[in-house]
């Protein structure tokens, strides 16, 4: 059984990710456009994401745990391999930077009253599409874990944090090293997804769950291995034989 | 195109992309490697270790063919 802590951190750390993009294209719309109808627009994502989560966590909690875990084992895996692998890209690249640069949202400033349509659909769209995949995991995780309501505190409570740090210190969301949370992330959803996957197939792991620190421990390993390889490669070196 | 089938099309394109991504050899060769893990163990044959050696080994190939030459 995993442990309420992995699954807080987990989804704490995968919704971070994704809240960072999400509370840059809300806190830059809002700050240009105006706020009102930016945060009626992210209230109107959020509530779209919340009826995917209710939905989707109702779907999956009829399906036997035996299917679901390799379901959602092999779903977090093929996943978290696409984060594991940007991330180790990201980092090798740009080290501990944050997302940086110009803001992308940046547009005309809105001087009428009554609603801002372009500000309500860009914030609205930043939240739906930033927080798409983070409903995803945050139900699959929990699901998997048999602990749905601590993936959904851990998933809120890195919007509700990002989202203060955004609304408080605006562009310093901005210098969060986001490839690196990504990285961390990437690791654990390959791990826990390993894990599952083979469980729900029926087979047993040496040791139980004492295997979920023992993958940890390699797919850590494989990061950092890849991320010297990666930076060797950058400056046209060989690696040693 | 109309919206119902925009949103489908829509739909589809993001569980591809969450599920695929954008190097589709490692999602199939996680396929297989689950396939074959529950063919070895069907066999009574250890089969845990299969699915983290297809990780660290499609994530290298991955890097590679993903790294500017």
């Amino acid at each position: 059984m995993t442990g309420l802590w992995a699954v807080l951190i987990t989804t704490f750390l995968a919704s971070a990710v994704e809240a960072i993009e999400m509370v840059t294209i809300v806190v830059g719309v809002g700050a240009t456009r105006g706020w009102r109808s930016t945060l009626i627009g992210a209230a109107s994502g959020f509530g779209v994401l919340a009826v995917v989560v209710v939905v989707l966590g109702a779907a999956l909690s009829r399906v036997p745990i035996g299917p679901l875990r390799l379901i959602v084992g092999a779903l977090l895996l093929t996943f978290g391999l696409q984060w594991f692998r940007k991330g180790i890209m990201r980092v090798a690249a740009r080290g501990l930077a944050g997302i940086g640069g110009h803001d992308p949202t940046e547009t005309a400033e809105w001087t009428e009253s009554g609603m801002d349509w372009t500000a309500w659909f860009l914030a609205f769209k930043g939240v739906v599409l930033e927080g798409l995949e983070v409903a995803f995991i945050v139900v699959t995780f929990g699901a998997g874990a048999n602990n749905f309501a601590g993936a959904v505190v851990g998933g809120v409570g890195a919007v509700i944090i990002v989202g203060g740090i955004g609304l408080a210190l605006h562009q310093s969301v901005r210098r969060i090293p986001r490839s690196l949370l990504q990285l961390i992330v990437g690791v654990l959803l390959s791990t826990f997804g390993t894990f599952w996957a083979i469980e729900g197939l029926g087979i047993d792991w040496p040791g139980g769950d004492a295997a979920i620190p023992g993958l940890l421990i390699l797919y850590v390993a494989t990061a950092l291995t890849y991320i010297t390889l990666e930076r060797n490669r950058a400056l046209g070196l060989r690696p040693a034989a | 195109m109309p919206p119902p089938f925009s949103w489908i099309v829509a739909i589809a394109r993001f569980l591809y992309e969450f599920i695929v991504g954008d190097d589709w050899t490692v999602a199939a060769a996680i396929a297989i490697g689950l396939i074959l893990s529950a063919v070895l163990n069907v066999n009574h044959i250890a089969a845990w270790w299969l699915i983290p050696v297809i990780v660290v080994v499609m994530l290298g190939i991955s890097l590679r063919r993903a790294s500017p030459r």
